[in-house]
């Protein structure tokens, strides 16, 4: 890891958020080229593709205010726009030469939305920020290498985040530094270091925050030569993000966005609200105490597992019969106001079966799995016994509790976790019946060591020599759009066997979703070659795909492959995804159950219209 | 809560292991309460499999069992682990109501934790109707004697002014954990077992399907066995 000498050419932007530039901002409809791939050489499920744009947006994480202008579908392709994807294709190909191999391609684009939105304050900000974050050691000095750091630095240190020296390099490389203060420049988390030591750093945060709040505008991110420092004010908190990662601020910020959703989902965000307004400068460390862990869990996540990325869930393969027995297992087993039964082994779905009425009116969204997944890989806790708490889904409703019966059915490995969500919380004691219903179904049917043999997929099984890995997500899982948004990924295997170079796959298709998701210009379709691999990600209305492959593909190669693969993924599909939940109805009384909420809101969600 | 389950008179020996002698299993809700980080979780692991794991805070709370067989009664201690975290504490009555048994538990190593306990303390007594159960006020962590803040003398004081039973343990060495669970179990079965309806019977899968149960073991469910 080189000292970096450019010590002083610290903030070299700050993009703050302007309302009106903002709306002048082109959104660039660079539409699907598929001239340049050649439309005939796909198969059926292509076509036809008049299925719309508004499933894409509400894929999108739910950045309702960054969400990127959505390119219309616009199927003719003008000669310009080939030509700027083929200027992509060059820029792409010259990084190639850059030793790092990160992706590094923001000039023309950052140019322009920097002259855009940028404002008269930009110069007050940027000394602002220059001379304090120099002065607390932020993120402005030391190139850090973000790969090495996560593989191998990471776990070592994971059991001393909070006994960190904040003044020492080591701390400065991290990749990426979150952190969550109130409105009053209190400290409430921080990735790395304890938050008292923290606390002027986290003082400075909330000077630029007020700065450009009292100019009437919101600061949104601040470029530096090696850092991107995100903001995110959600509520009166104020989530920043230091990373340099050489992500996108959009994919910063919808990680930020899922630190908000775990806080949320612990304390519900109308307590928060509450505490807040009861005291401006509460700490509400007093009660995430314990609960460090839990989002130090849920940033390793982000960081390593592409779910996050794709806000999408990734459920196990498992053959159809036994994914069916397994759900109407569930079925069977219900109590009155219980609402979600969710069967889970080694981290993925297996299974997920809902209240009627609930999904009718909403879906379980993926960022509320990811939630309950990281609560559940987090927390060794778990393991004792069985476990009773109180649980927001923030996406479901921020403003009040499920209560959530977790345990695990095959102790004491360990693996296969079963989660039940009810609206009552003195339904303890039947909702742990409905656990025993379960275990003897599972028992009597040998689900257990069915479910054991289970396991993710080799790239191999495609049967395309020159593919490495894939991400699949399709957007419109039949029948039923209102589903699970999910995807299907092979195992990483080798070249991409080690941590670090798992990282560098991720980072790369971070990169392509970038570029695919630009709000300033987004794209289809990318071909980049890179150092060690070629790439190809292309979204349509109908999925959103990310190949990779040896480098030495031809283009024509990378596109027959990707014929095949979809006909892999078509012919697997029932394997692959959790394709027709099932339902069960537990509302029998549903005066009873809007009583026994404990906050009659969730009605208002239509647990109860019946 | 329990009222929901009905005790059927003889359930317990149909399809039980432990229950070899035709003796009465009864129901006892038995609550952990105190400051995160005491060794709640720690206890409540020892009382039902007799482990030690280094545990990660308790999310909400967990539920565990654990038999002990008294001279002529069986009792089913049904322990809940609460979360010492300050978030929970507002859903804390949910576990503690109705218990049998409240084990007030502090960290003799640390002193706030025992000042913890005692507001913990004032808490149950808002709620409880004297008589209906039998408050233990547990230092754990006696292992820790070097760095002791709270005393023996300290414990036993607050014990005998406020009315309360007083053992010191370590769920790390193990030592007087089971004496702990054993004097629990007399105590309550002394003061509360022989009231008319004091501790409610116990019996085990009422809805079990009978053509099942040959082939379904319900111990084998790591929550279930006694020690």
């Amino acid at each position: 890891m080189e000292r970096d000498s450019h010590q002083d050419g610290a903030v070299q932007s700050v993009d703050t958020y302007d309302p009106p530039s903002e709306t002048i901002l082109p959104a660039d409809t660079l539409a699907t080229s598929l001239s340049l791939l050649g439309n005939h050489t796909f198969p059926d499920l292509l076509e036809g593709n008049s299925v719309a744009v508004e499933k894409e947006k509400s894929a999108d994480l739910h950045l309702s205010d960054v969400t990127p202008k959505e390119q219309g579908l616009n199927e003719e392709i003008s000669s310009n726009q080939v030509k700027k994807l083929e200027t992509a294709k060059t820029e792409n190909s010259e990084c190639q030469s850059n030793e790092s191999s990160q992706p590094e391609d923001r000039e023309t684009e950052d140019g322009d939305m920097d002259n855009d939105r940028s404002d008269s304050g930009e110069f007050v900000v940027t000394m602002l920020a220059k001379a304090k974050l120099e002065e607390q050691g932020i993120g402005v000095k030391g190139r850090s290498s973000p790969l090495l750091e996560a593989g191998t630095q990471e776990s070592p240190a994971f059991m001393s985040h909070r006994d960190e020296d904040v003044t020492a390099d080591s701390w400065r490389k991290h990749r990426k530094h979150v952190f969550v203060l109130s409105e009053a420049g209190k400290p409430i988390y921080s990735r790395y270091g304890s938050e008292e030591a923290l606390s002027s750093t986290m003082g400075v945060m909330m000077a630029l925050v007020s700065f450009v709040q009292s100019g009437d505008n919101i600061i949104r991110s601040v470029y530096s030569e090696e850092h991107t420092m995100v903001f995110l004010q959600k509520g009166p908190l104020v989530l920043v993000c230091v990373s340099s990662s050489r992500q996108s601020e959009q994919q910063l910020r919808g990680e930020l966005l899922y630190v908000y959703y775990q806080i949320i989902s612990m304390l519900t965000q109308a307590s928060i609200s509450r505490i807040f307004e009861h005291k401006k400068n509460y700490d509400l460390r007093r009660l995430l105490a314990g609960s460090e862990k839990i989002l130090d869990g849920l940033l390793n996540l982000v960081d390593s597992d592409p779910s996050f990325l794709l806000a999408a869930v990734h459920c196990l393969p498992l053959a159809s019969s036994l994914r069916d027995t397994l759900s109407q297992i569930l079925q069977k087993a219900i109590t009155p106001n219980l609402v979600f039964s969710i069967l889970i082994a080694k981290n993925q779905l297996l299974t997920i079966v809902q209240e009627k009425t609930v999904i009718e009116d909403t879906r379980l969204e993926p960022a509320d799995v990811h939630l309950l997944l990281n609560l559940i890989g987090a927390s060794s806790a778990f393991q004792a016994g069985e476990i009773w708490t109180p649980i927001c889904l923030p996406l479901f409703n921020p403003d009040c509790y499920f209560y959530a019966y977790i345990s695990y059915l095959d102790p004491p490995e360990c693996t296969v976790c079963l989660l039940l969500l009810s609206t009552d919380k003195e339904a303890f004691y039947a909702v742990a019946e409905c656990k025993r219903k379960i275990e003897e179904a599972m028992v009597a049917q040998n689900s257990l060591s069915l479910i054991a043999k289970a396991q993710s997929y080799s790239v191999s099984q495609v049967g395309v020599s020159d593919l490495r890995h894939f991400m699949y997500k399709p957007f419109d899982v039949p029948d039923n759009y209102r589903q699970l948004t999910q995807f299907t990924s092979p195992e990483m295997e080798a070249p991409y066997s080690s941590d670090e170079e798992k990282m560098r796959l991720l980072d790369l298709y971070r990169y392509m979703h970038s570029r695919i998701h630009s709000t300033s210009r987004p794209l289809k379709l990318i071909y980049h070659v890179a150092e060690r691999e070629t790439l190809l990600a292309w979204v349509t209305s109908k999925f959103e795909l990310y190949t990779c492959f040896s480098p030495l593909v031809t283009k024509a190669c990378a596109i027959t492959a990707i014929t095949k693969l979809l006909r892999w993924i078509k012919k697997e599909e029932d394997r692959l995804f959790i394709r027709y939940p099932p339902k069960y109805s537990t509302t029998p009384n549903p005066s009873k159950s809007s009583r026994i909420f404990l906050n009659p809101l969730l009605t208002l969600v239509g647990l109860d219209r019946h | 809560m329990e009222d929901n389950l009905p005790a059927v008179p003889g359930g317990a020996q149909r399809h039980s292991v432990t229950l070899t002698r035709p003796v009465q299993t009864l129901r006892v809700k038995m609550v952990l309460l105190g400051s995160s980080g005491v060794g709640k979780s720690s206890l409540a692991l020892r009382f039902s499999k007799n482990e030690l794991r280094s545990t990660s805070p308790t999310v909400g709370c967990a539920y565990l069992t654990s038999v002990v067989h008294l001279s002529d009664v069986t009792l089913r201690f049904e322990i809940w682990d609460t979360a010492g975290q300050e978030k929970y504490h507002s859903v804390t009555p949910l576990y503690y109501r109705g218990a049998h048994a409240a084990l007030l538990v502090y960290d003799i190593s640390k002193r706030e934790t025992f000042i913890r306990a005692q507001l913990w303390l004032k808490e149950l007594e808002k709620q409880y109707i004297p008589g209906s159960t039998v408050i233990w006020l547990v230092g754990n962590k006696c292992d820790l004697d070097q760095d002791r803040q709270v005393s023996v003398q300290d414990g036993l004081g607050l014990a005998n002014e406020r009315g309360l039973f007083f053992t010191e343990t370590s769920a790390l060495s193990g030592d007087q954990v089971n004496e702990l669970l054993l004097a629990i179990a007399h105590r309550v079965y002394e003061c509360i077992g022989v009231q008319q309806g004091g501790l409610s019977e116990w019996q085990e899968m009422p809805l079990v399907n009978v053509h099942h149960r040959h082939t379904f073991n319900p111990f084998a469910s790591c929550c279930k066995v006694g020690p």
